[in-house]
């Protein structure tokens, strides 16, 4: 073996010396350039904080009231208006129809909302991460299936969909909700890991890889996944919130979640009977979800500008 | 650089005695599907290389010699491109005849790629370290710590300094000479017999260029490995190939080896390469070009392909293709591994 240490090709001495300098500067991964990013931005900081007040309250109401939202005392709390001195107290947003504190039911209301918009996304996504992922690496008759059945679903409007689904259960959870809304959004990530996985492919490092002898299960986990997946994410993150007001919506029209289950959806719908004499009704839930969906849009937005500039 | 050492003596047992043959392409023809027709890239390729011999392709662009490559790879995008006919013999069996499992096997293994465009051919998410192991933990199935221990050997046998401290590091990080370096040892790592290096000077600066050739060299008559060197650079060539072979339109011209090729050219087409290097005696004058331009794939002219641009071209040039012929001296003995694909090699050799 030659000297490897020869002076004919070693290394220049300034190269040599350079490395040291470099050193500080700690090597980033792209998830975690994507949070040194998204740090300093406000609209970033401000929906997160909300989003992680929503997730706590959904986790734990009983630590925001100790009021049962569905104990009614009609005789004494009919639609009694609301105390806005007490902060926190049951009367602080006032009483609904039934005469239950809507404080408390808008504090408990959150868990609907926020388990069908997280468990819905990350239902979409994995599905429609994995064929659009096939169908975009495999291509051919493969591909042309897959976006056909895509197509098939597209024109399905998703609210006359999902009523038609959810009409299918005799009773309605918050899971039914999730399978419809899951069943129906599924191709629109399908479409976007599909572009994403086609563009990747063609990649030098992914015909790299495939020259140096690794498998297609590897290429595509490892090599084109990491490479695809920020355009998802974005979609995701920013779809969270309409998954959330869909909810709402079937359950304004009274075919997504029922009674007893608390959702906002369903406090809207009662309070629009009373809309003239107390507003109020309305007002909370439907702020309250405007909030969170608003929360959940704002983050896709920051998440986008920090993963993929180019879509700004 | 002492780890290095150790490991070779194990390698080295199976190592192939130079001089075995390796790979013989014989007869290749692919060509590809476009919307205006058939684009025949490569029409009937003949080479082969031996163990511990470097075999340098050289043409233009559009010649075919990077699809050849990427065809004894096996990463030819099919469809479009599509393989007619030929044999692609590695150590006597032919790739073409094998299955996906077992090609998969061969390269990185046995056969591996060095691709002109370090940046793009490393993936930008994954850091260099991991890209170096994952050759030991595909083929290999080392672990992850086993992995990191290879690959920082390899950056260090490479020559990439701090290779300890850099090997978490990510493509960009590193400047182009010293990513061609990492590409360079991610072919290395299994030590295989055959290296397939495409234009891995390309994209590299005249300086940095010297040292990777050099490295490669280096490495290459270390380990005894077989190297297609694909280039379109006359000068590059000169100081590592053993033998040439000269690609027009998709097929091979001209084979020879390499310091008798650059003294005494057999074909029109080479000789006009050669006169178009600029030359220091020739200053002020104005440098020579083949004129006219490569042929369409589409349209490959009738007869030797290269007869339009050619100014010895005859009758009997714009018919028949000339087939490869064995080139004889003044005497009428056979000159070793000289081939010219002339009608009027002859003339174009002695006169």
């Amino acid at each position: 073996m030659p000297d490897l240490t020869d002076t004919k090709t070693e290394i220049p001495a300034q190269r040599a010396a350079e490395v040291p300098e470099a050193k500080p500067e700690k090597a980033r991964s792209l998830g975690l350039d994507a949070w040194h990013d998204l740090r300093r931005r406000p609209i970033f900081v401000i929906s997160a904080l909300l989003i992680v007040l929503l997730i706590v309250i959904a986790i734990a109401p009983g630590l925001f009231t100790s009021v049962d939202p569905r104990a009614g005392d009609l005789r004494t709390h009919f639609l009694t208006k609301p105390n806005y001195g007490h902060l926190f107290q049951p009367d602080w947003f006032g009483y609904d129809g039934q005469g239950r504190s809507i404080y408390a039911r808008v504090i408990y209301g959150a868990r609907a909302s926020v388990v069908v918009g997280i468990c819905v996304t990350a239902g979409v996504t994995v599905l429609g991460g994995i064929t659009g992922m096939i169908a975009g690496y495999f291509g051919g008759w493969v591909d042309t299936i897959v976006s056909r059945v895509t197509d098939i679903f597209f024109g399905i409007p998703l609210l006359l969909g999902a009523l038609v689904v959810l009409n299918a259960f005799t009773s309605r959870t918050i899971w039914s909700v999730v399978f419809a809304l899951v069943a129906l959004g599924w191709t629109q990530m399908t479409r976007v890991m599909r572009g994403s996985v086609i563009t990747v492919k063609q990649a030098d490092y992914v015909t790299a890889a495939k020259a140096l002898g690794a498998g297609t299960t590897r290429i595509m986990v490892k090599h084109i996944l990491p490479n695809a997946i920020a355009p998802v994410i974005v979609v995701a993150t920013i779809a969270l919130g309409g998954y959330i007001a869909t909810e709402a919506t079937l359950s304004f029209l009274g075919i997504g979640l029922q009674d007893p289950t608390i959702s906002w959806g369903i406090d809207i719908n009662s309070a629009q009977k009373v809309i003239r004499t107390a507003p109020f009704a309305l007002f909370f839930p439907a702020g309250m979800l405007s909030i969170t969906v608003l929360a959940f849009i704002m983050l896709g937005d920051a998440v986008r500008d920090a993963l993929d500039p180019k879509l700004r | 650089m002492t780890t290095a050492t150790e490991n070779k003596p194990t390698a080295a047992a199976e190592r192939l005695a130079p001089g075995t043959p390796l790979l013989d392409v014989r007869d290749l023809h692919v060509e590809f599907k476009t919307r205006d027709g058939v684009a025949k890239a490569v029409n009937g390729v003949n080479y082969s290389v031996a163990a511990g011999e470097t075999l340098a392709v050289l043409g233009e662009s559009g010649s075919g010699k990077s699809v050849t490559a990427q065809t004894i790879m096996g990463i030819l995008d099919m469809p479009p491109g599509r393989i007619t006919s030929g044999e692609i013999l590695f150590r006597g069996q032919d790739m073409l005849k094998m299955s996906n499992e077992e090609r998969r096997k061969i390269r990185g293994r046995k056969i591996a790629m060095i691709f002109q465009d370090a940046l793009s051919s490393l993936n930008p998410v994954l850091s260099v370290g991991y890209q170096l192991g994952e050759m030991f933990r595909v083929h290999q199935g080392a672990s992850r710590k086993e992995a990191k221990a290879k690959a920082i050997e390899l950056m260090d046998r490479v020559r990439i300094p701090a290779a300890a401290q850099r090997v978490g590091d990510y493509p960009h990080q590193f400047s182009g000479g010293m990513r061609q370096r990492i590409m360079i040892a991610m072919a290395l790592a299994l030590e295989p017999d055959l290296i397939i290096a495409d234009e891995p000077t390309t994209a590299l600066d005249v300086t940095v260029q010297a040292q990777v050739m050099d490295l490669l060299a280096e490495l290459q008559a270390e380990y005894h490995m077989g190297l297609i060197l694909i280039t379109h650079d006359l000068g590059v060539v000169a100081d590592v190939a053993d033998k040439i072979a000269v690609m027009y339109a998709g097929r091979i011209v001209e084979t020879a080896p390499v310091h008798e090729l650059y003294a005494n050219p057999a074909h029109p087409y080479t000789k006009g390469l050669l006169r178009s290097i600029p030359r220091l005696d020739q200053k002020g004058q104005d440098l020579y070009a083949i004129k006219g331009l490569p042929p369409n794939l589409l349209k490959v002219p009738a007869g030797c392909a290269f007869n339009p641009r050619c100014d010895a071209a005859t009758d009997l040039c714009r018919t028949e293709i000339p087939a490869l012929h064995q080139v004889l001296d003044k005497d009428g003995a056979e000159l070793a591994g000289r081939k010219s694909a002339c009608h009027l090699w002859k003339e174009t050799l002695h006169g």
